[in-house]
């Protein structure tokens, strides 16, 4: 049993039934029933921003949902979070309705369990560093003293403790996109939403702060709704992905799950263009272990392209792959990961 | 869409010759019956002569409202004088000119560093020597007074219909375009009827006036928030208030101070034209100069109203621009605040045992008041022959002949091709706009008024393009030059469009062709302006790829520039003919006959019919201009490439 397969069981933090949202004529008005919002969607009239997506979404996880522009996913975030209202189905977040709840309770839930970082960071132009992220601190009343606490913890978890005084406009793109990642997490939330958090910054920059929010989530555990176009980071920091197209999911799955079984030649494109070793692990390209005692060992959670340079060391393998706790799990050797690599299973095959 | 009719060309040109066959074969097609006009305006005087009776106790409880702080302002800066409050007097001196200049210098220092402190200081020194201080801090006085006034209603406004986006699009926007193509001048008189003679009628047609912009930009500035600020405003868990004060206003502010700028400018144009109901200040000195063709002490008046304007400018601009960078918080300014204000108590109460501190002393006080009239007579003597003859150049080949076909046009004719050309550019929807517009001036009797204004603007509009266009181009190609022409334009634009008549009287005499260079002048601008910012939008790719063709510059112009800049170039025109239709009024000063006349002649009869319904004429027509170019811009412009978000 391998863990990439079956991802750990966690507690739902955030799910949706059968969400639709349309636009066009009359479009506000919300549907009665699931019969109605179909029967309008397809009149032709409207066109169907998301067609009934259902999610789970778990305690700690970070979900990315991956499209291309007008594939739907930024509603969808906005339909989670709120923003834009679904036209059917039902959010709930901890087993409370967000659809159904009141203006006042969404604005409780908001201000202490949500926060939202934004592609063009959407930083006041007016205020400091600190003054950002105190905002929304103040904006829910909190008292000046644990908000400087607050403030002081959040700019230095994202390693912005010396800026703090500064512009917003004094600030690189990368920089400022940490402001807003601190932002949210003043808060204390524990859902996160990033909306193409990295899109508007250059490749190198995109890189640090994707390794960086992936150091942050393993002291933080939050849960965050992660939307990008980019299939890459979508497989690189993501505990699971859906992939969306026309406004409706066409595959969810941990990262290994899509690239070794892709569900159509749509997301077969996708997988076509990323480097395999960097999102399938070890564990998963492991065939049983053919012996009990290795020169050379690799963790089962480590990715290929992390094993390579124990397995150029021990002359190519095969060399063993263990378990957190440091049991042993299976082995790997060049043929392995070629094999795994190239789209053939191994597991389970005899060497 | 379709992106053109050209069937409907077709259909234009039979229907323009049967228009106006018919009109030569029937009188009543080619002046309008006395007999089918309306007493609009008999009624609306009745009318408000109605309200003027009834609400008599609400006007003066609001100008008493007003008076207090106006009182109080124009006593610091200018009188001094008593104020009471319940029963208790205090006489207060005004603020000395020492104090109130340094005040203006230091702040200058502060916010645009030693450039600016060096322009505000040459300000204060031209004010002061040429005797100028005490009707400048008049008309600053009446700024200060009606600039919040302005601010408040115009963001309120601004918001409320932000809010509420179907309010807007039917009933704030038409009265914002209605207020701002009405001339300022048809604002005075109904102020003139319900509060009187005198500076409060004249600070509320200026808050009126004002009003518009302010609103504008505040609406402008809170749609174009980025939607990450708005959807920020909404996560961090906002009340409306918070949102708003908290998130959207601040982070709309560098917008907001822009259209603030706007708002002073505007006031202090209006402060001038409100002179006429008794502002008093600058503009009053002026108007008294125009009346007595002094032209020396008109000069030196004038020049004051372009030196203040100037000097609220430029410190309204630094501000503007600090605040978005964030220096409006700097915080070394505590001490020299304090030490500011001390000298500006001090001087003043010094003042009242050492007059020249209060007072400017006369013996310094210089003036060009004679040099000028005999440089002016000089001119006269010596260039009579020139300037005449092109006078009369004038005259005689562009503006009679447009005059004269303007004139003898039948009003059927006319008012087909006009609904002919709505339909054409915009649909239905224009030529209603149009047939609408020409039925009002033709019922209210204002018809050849009407047409002597188009006339004007149209030779004006002409006149200007044909100066502002290859200027424009010119500036483009040449930067140095474009630099050159950049200040003029900035300086020109921040002259009160009074001062304009100055000069132009002085040496043309009354008349239409000094009223006609007066509005070219005042006109011209945003044709170059508009033609610049339309060739330094031309994207690079595309001269790019000219050249890579082998283009000449020529060619250049003719193939690649100019068609993308058209619509720009096109929308400059537009805010000409507005700019035009703003300026006859101001001519009416001068002896024209067009609309302006009208309403001032209603001005100095307190005939609120007359005055509204010949501005109404204006502002319509203006609407009507404004409509048609712009649908003939949306029609020429390339169809933006579909972006799908």
């Amino acid at each position: 049993m391998s863990k990439t397969t079956a991802p750990v069981q966690r507690r739902t933090k955030l799910s949706c039934r059968e969400i639709w949202k349309l636009y066009g004529p009359n479009a506000d008005r919300p549907a009665a029933s699931r019969d109605e919002v179909e029967s309008r969607a397809a009149n032709g009239r409207c066109f169907a921003a998301l067609s009934d997506v259902s999610l789970d979404i778990g305690e700690g996880e970070i979900f990315v949902v991956m499209g291309l522009s007008g594939s739907g996913k930024s509603t969808l975030l906005r339909c989670l979070a709120q923003l834009v209202e679904p036209t059917f189905g039902n959010v709930e977040l901890d087993g409370r309705s967000l659809t159904r709840m009141g203006q006042a309770e969404l604005r409780e839930v908001r201000r202490h369990d949500m926060g939202m970082v934004f592609q063009h960071f959407g930083l006041l132009p007016h205020l400091t560093v600190a003054g950002n992220v105190a905002l929304p601190l103040k904006i829910r009343g909190e008292k000046a003293e644990s908000r400087d606490h607050a403030v002081a913890t959040a700019l230095e978890l994202t390693g912005l403790a010396a800026m703090a005084d500064r512009l917003p406009a004094q600030l690189s793109g990368g920089q400022q996109q940490r402001v807003g990642l601190a932002r949210a997490l003043a808060v204390g939330p524990g859902l996160l939403f990033l909306d193409e958090p990295f899109s508007a910054l250059d490749p190198l920059i995109r890189r640090e702060l994707q390794d960086e929010l992936i150091r942050l989530q393993a002291g933080l555990h939050k849960t965050m709704v992660f939307v990008t176009h980019d299939f890459s980071e979508a497989v690189r920091v993501g505990d699971r992905v859906a992939i969306m197209k026309d406004g409706r999911l066409r595959q969810v799955g941990t990262p290994e799950d899509i690239v070794r079984q892709p569900a159509d030649d749509y997301v077969r494109n996708f997988v076509a263009g990323v480097d395999l070793t960097r999102v399938i692990r070890c564990a998963t390209a492991a065939r049983p272990a053919s012996r009990s005692d290795y020169a050379h060992a690799v963790s089962g959670q480590g990715r290929l392209s992390d094993a390579a340079e124990t397995l150029m060391a021990a002359g190519g393998g095969p060399i063993a792959v263990q378990g957190e706790d440091g049991s042993l799990i299976g082995e790997i050797d060049l043929h392995a990961v070629l094999a795994a690599v190239s789209g053939k299973s191994l597991a389970g095959e005899p060497a | 869409m379709t992106r053109f009719r050209p069937r409907a060309i077709w259909l234009l040109l039979p229907a323009a010759v049967a228009a106006l066959w018919i009109a030569q074969q029937f009188s009543w097609a080619t002046r309008f019956p006395k007999a089918w006009e309306l007493p609009v305006a008999k009624t609306v005087s009745k009318s408000a002569a109605v309200v003027t009776d009834n609400l008599s106790w609400l006007t003066r409880l609001f100008a008493t409202a007003i008076e207090v702080p106006m009182t109080l302002v124009v006593a610091l800066l200018s009188e001094g004088g008593a104020l009471t409050l319940g029963g208790f007097a205090l006489d207060l001196p005004p603020l000395s000119w020492s104090g109130l200049a340094l005040a203006v210098v230091w702040t200058g220092w502060r916010t645009g560093g030693p450039g600016l402190a060096l322009l505000q200081a040459l300000g204060c020194a031209y004010l002061l020597f040429f005797g100028q201080w005490s009707a400048a801090m008049l008309t600053l006085a009446s700024v200060v007074i009606a600039v919040p006034f302005a601010l408040g209603a115009g963001v309120v406004l601004g918001i409320v219909a932000w809010r509420m986006p179907r309010l807007d699009r039917w009933l704030v926007t038409p009265v914002l375009d209605l207020m701002q193509t009405v001339p300022a001048f048809a604002y005075l008189v109904p102020t003139l009827v319900l509060f009187g003679f005198g500076p409060v009628s004249a600070l509320i047609a200026t808050v009126i006036f004002a009003l518009p912009p302010m609103a504008r930009v505040t609406t402008l500035a809170l749609s174009r928030l980025p939607g990450a600020i708005t959807d920020l405003a909404a996560m961090m868990g906002c009340t409306r208030g918070q949102a708003l004060w908290r998130v959207l206003l601040p982070a709309a502010m560098p917008m907001l101070l822009v259209g603030l700028n706007q708002t002073v400018m505007m006031t202090l144009n209006m402060v001038i034209i409100a002179s006429m109901i008794g502002a008093g200040g600058l503009g009053f000195d002026v108007l008294l100069a125009l009346r007595q063709l002094d032209i020396g002490r008109g000069l030196e008046a004038g020049a004051a109203i372009v030196v203040l304007a100037i000097m609220l400018d430029r410190q309204g601009r630094v501000l503007a621009s600090g605040w978005s960078r964030g220096q409006a918080m700097s915080r070394r300014r505590g001490l020299g605040l304090v030490l500011v204000l001390g000298a500006l108590l001090g001087t003043t109460l010094l003042g009242q045992i050492h007059a020249p501190l209060r007072a400017f002393p006369e013996s310094w006080q210089v003036t060009t008041g004679s040099t000028m009239d005999s440089l002016v007579a000089w001119l006269n003597v010596n260039f009579f022959d020139t300037i005449e003859a092109v006078r009369v150049f004038l005259l005689m080949n562009l503006m009679n002949p447009i005059r004269i076909a303007l004139a003898s046009a039948p009003w059927l004719g006319v008012m087909t091709i006009v609904a002919m050309l709505g339909w054409v550019l915009g649909g239905w929807r224009l030529a209603v706009l149009g047939l609408g517009v020409g039925g009002f001036c033709l019922v209210t009797g204002l018809w050849d008024e009407t047409m002597t204004t188009i006339y004007l603007c149209l030779t004006a509009a002409i006149l200007s393009v044909s100066l502002g266009v290859p200027l424009g181009i010119a500036g483009h190609r040449w930067p140095r030059f474009g630099k050159l022409l950049t200040l003029a334009v900035e300086l020109l634009q921040t002259m009160p469009s009074f001062v304009y008549l100055i000069p132009v009287v002085m040496l043309l005499r009354v008349g239409d062709v000094s009223a006609m260079i007066a509005i070219v002048a005042f006109a011209v601008t945003p044709v170059i302006r508009y033609t610049m910012a339309a060739f330094e939008a031309v994207p690079p790719a595309l001269t790019e790829a000219g050249t890579v063709m082998g283009c000449t510059s020529g060619q250049m112009l003719r193939h690649v520039q100019l068609p993308v800049a058209l619509p720009t170039i096109l929308l400059g025109i537009n805010q000409c003919f507005l700019f035009s239709l703003a300026m006859v009024v101001i001519t009416a000063l001068v002896g024209t006959r067009d609309l302006g006349q009208k309403v001032y002649i209603a001005l100095t009869k307190a005939d609120v019919g007359s005055g509204l319904v010949a501005g109404l004429c204006l502002g319509l027509v203006g609407i009507l201009v404004d409509r048609l170019f712009r649908a003939a811009a949306a029609r020429i412009a390339p169809q933006e490439p579909n972006s799908h978000a």
